[in-house]
């Protein structure tokens, strides 16, 4: 892949480990809400793909349509970017990345664009197990058009205008972890340590990545009777266990005591340690992530961190058995087969 | 046809020396997902294609206005079948011509190629995906189910003689050539622009359905929507000398000209006999092969007092769009010869429908 060689940067610059600085993994200025949670998630992306020293000429940036789906703007400013039409990203994502399979996509949905328009296609793409980082930016409102509910509004919640939610929501991690997705976690855009260091482990990860971060809504839902607000996510947010990543590129050893932290290798190399807070939870327990998601959406609480991983399942490209070149820059002679056989499919048509 | 296609490039388009597919094949959850994987990969350079009749298109209406703006390539395949909605969905049509060729919202125009034969399915494929690139906009090839679901007896396909056509790639020469680039920029002012793709390490660029500039930029502007989209229009008039050309088989003594495209040549071509022998008319024949239409059938329509245009469907779908591209005093001379039964359109049908036309 051809990449610039960046120039050496001034003396006394933080770079990375790709002798590259922050500003390149900025965006340009947000046009959100001052104090939206979105913001702080596009911080987050910044500070991880530089520390993961992530060449951003690899990344493309995904979005489908909402408040959420105008942050790809906000981070990352030299990576390819495209924002699709409401609720399909998931599609445009998996032809992308089965054109160029070493592109490093990362989406970012909401609860809208995910959990209404575009649920149909999002079911899907966890299924496939497309290699993909797919953010949720999860408000429980419709934020463009006024605040109208979105369907991962709790039961009961109350809008600003009164109006309170009666069909029970979505619950995007439940939904993920059962229809195949290989690293499923949730967390609160406030969380800015845990969100650091699930992103960081997010980017190490093969496979899809469901991010589902509550990330409250200034301007519509982040009043009392609301279950998104910042206060209520604040109250309410019950971390499984403590992360702690170590990516491939570090020597760091972690020591802890037997039984207390749950060690994960991952694709890459890079380690998680999970020092548990909930008792006895095992993160690549399926049934257990489902029951723990199950019993605290009953007592009103967000439990938050990396609720399932499965660091080996086969990822959509490793199923497909595709050529290492990506699709996209292969050569006239290896998509175009010779005369040879095209007179041989002649012949057998005869 | 998928499967079919899938048994091919399992055997063909396998690297011999890895034994890993060259090629990606999936079975989409519907077709507003596939016309968007064909889409995200067309964005990430890849050729790409998916095939459908006429409900899947009204499905891909969305998607193909967001690869008509943002100027991304793709080839859908409608094999046309009677509708509206299911319609006979086992029985044949030229239905959707006039639907597809502004599919979706707001003001857009699509190339469409339309085969007649076997041979011309095989072909004019080929052509699709390289004026998708070159003309960076998703192409309809338009075959319809008489063509697509039976036999057909074909002269065995010919070895394309050219290379692919990848389009203009923004590449470091073209890039010191032009200097700034921009996305949307029309350095050449055939209205068609130089793009870059994901990963091959030439400038990026935010695709984006929103407004923008020519520099790809999120823009309102009233002066840079009225440049891009006018822009497009040009490079849909380019398209006019790229398209492949009407076949014409001019009679210098006929005053009758007949006008038909895909499946229904065959028709014409029995019928064209019929009315020599039987009636003593003379005509002339042109088959459409694309829209947009060549400057071949503005002459075509100018040599003939009379033209019909005979297609299968029941409002003259393609009449429509020839009204809309010949002069006024052209329009005049066109005449309409339709059947829509969900039957292959059959000689008897049209020599009778232009005979009764004539007469009056």
């Amino acid at each position: 892949m051809a990449t610039e060689t960046p120039a050496a940067p001034a003396a006394g610059r933080k770079t990375n480990r790709i002798n590259l600085e922050v500003p390149l993994y900025r965006g340009g200025k947000s046009t959100l809400c001052a104090g939206c949670g979105h913001n702080a998630i596009s911080e987050r992306i910044v500070e991880a793909y530089f520390e993961m020293g992530v060449d951003p000429n690899r990344v493309i940036k995904l979005s489908g349509i909402g408040c959420s789906s105008k942050s790809p703007a906000y981070f990352l400013g030299t990576a390819h970017g495209f924002n699709a039409v409401h609720g399909r990203m998931p599609a445009v994502a998996t032809g992308a990345v089965l054109a160029n399979k070493h592109l490093c996509p990362i989406g970012v949905s909401g609860d809208g664009d995910t959990g209404a328009i575009g649920a149909g296609h999002f079911v899907h793409l966890m299924r496939r197990n497309i290699p993909i980082i797919y953010i949720v930016e999860n408000n429980g409102c419709y934020g463009l058009t006024k605040g109208q509910m979105s369907p991962t509004a709790d039961l009961g919640s109350r809008l600003k205008n009164g109006v309170v939610a009666d069909l029970p929501p979505i619950d995007l991690c439940a939904l993920a972890i059962q229809l195949g997705a290989s690293f499923v976690a949730r967390s609160f855009s406030g969380d800015k340590k845990q969100l650091a260091s699930l992103l960081r482990a997010a980017i190490a990860h093969r496979g899809t990545v469901l991010l589902d971060v509550i990330s409250p809504c200034v301007t519509f839902n982040d009043h009392e009777g609301s279950t998104k607000s910042y206060a209520y996510a604040k109250d309410h947010d019950d971390p499984l266990s403590e992360m702690t990543f170590v990516p491939f590129f570090d020597e760091i050893t972690v020591d802890y005591e037997p039984g207390t932290t749950q060690e994960v290798t991952m694709h890459d190399g890079s380690r998680l340690y999970l020092k548990k807070i909930e008792e006895g939870y095992n993160a690549r327990d399926k049934v257990a992530a489902l029951g723990l998601l199950h019993d605290t959406a009953q007592k009103g609480i967000f439990a938050t961190g990396l609720l399932y991983i499965e660091p080996d399942r086969e990822s959509f490209t490793d199923l497909l058995n595709l050529v290492d070149t990506p699709l996209s820059m292969l050569p006239e002679a290896a998509v175009r087969p010779s005369r040879e056989v095209l007179d041989q499919i002649m012949e057998q048509l005869r | 046809m998928c499967e079919t296609l899938i048994d091919y490039m399992k055997r063909y388009r396998m690297d011999k020396e890895s034994g890993k597919a060259t090629f990606a094949i999936v079975q989409a959850e519907d077709e507003l997902a596939s016309i968007g994987m064909a889409l995200g990969a067309g964005w990430a350079g890849a050729r790409s294609m998916t095939a459908t009749s006429g409900p899947g298109i009204s499905l891909m209406a969305e998607f193909t206005g967001l690869g008509y703006y943002t100027e991304v390539p793709a080839v859908i395949i409608d094999v046309q079948r009677v509708g509206p909605s299911t319609g006979l969905p086992t029985r044949t049509a030229q239905g959707d011509i006039l639907s597809t060729a502004v599919l979706s919202h707001g003001d857009t125009r699509h190339i469409m190629l339309i085969p007649n034969s076997a041979e011309e399915c095989y072909e004019l494929t080929m052509t699709a995906f390289d004026l998708a690139e070159r003309f960076q906009t998703p192409v309809f090839l338009m075959s319809d189910l008489d063509l697509g679901m039976n036999t057909w007896i074909a002269d065995a396909f010919k070895y394309p003689d050219k290379p692919l056509d990848r389009g203009k790639r923004l590449d470091a020469e073209t890039l010191a050539r032009i200097g700034e680039w921009g996305r949307y920029r029309d350095v050449d002012g055939d209205g068609i622009t130089y793009r870059s793709v994901p990963g091959d390490g030439m400038p990026s660029y935010f695709n984006r359905g929103s407004g923008h500039n020519s520099g790809g930029q999120y823009s309102e502007r009233a002066d840079d929507y009225k440049n891009n989209v006018d822009r497009l229009a040009r490079k849909f008039e380019t398209a006019r000398l790229w398209v492949p050309a009407e076949s014409v088989d001019l009679n210098p003594e006929a005053e009758v000209g007949l006008i038909a495209y895909g499946s229904t040549h065959w028709a014409v071509v029995e019928a064209r006999d019929q009315l020599r022998d039987e009636a003593g008319l003379k005509t002339s024949y042109l088959r459409l092969r694309a829209f947009p239409f060549t400057p071949e059938v503005e002459r075509f329509i100018a040599r003939h007092k009379r033209v019909y245009v005979v297609e299968q469907n029941r409002d003259a779908q393609m009449l429509s769009l020839l009204k809309l591209d010949v002069t006024p005093a052209q329009t005049g001379k066109l005449r309409s010869v339709r059947y829509y039964t969900g039957l292959p359109i059959d000689a008897r049908s049209v020599s009778d429908d232009v005979l009764a036309q004539e007469r009056t």
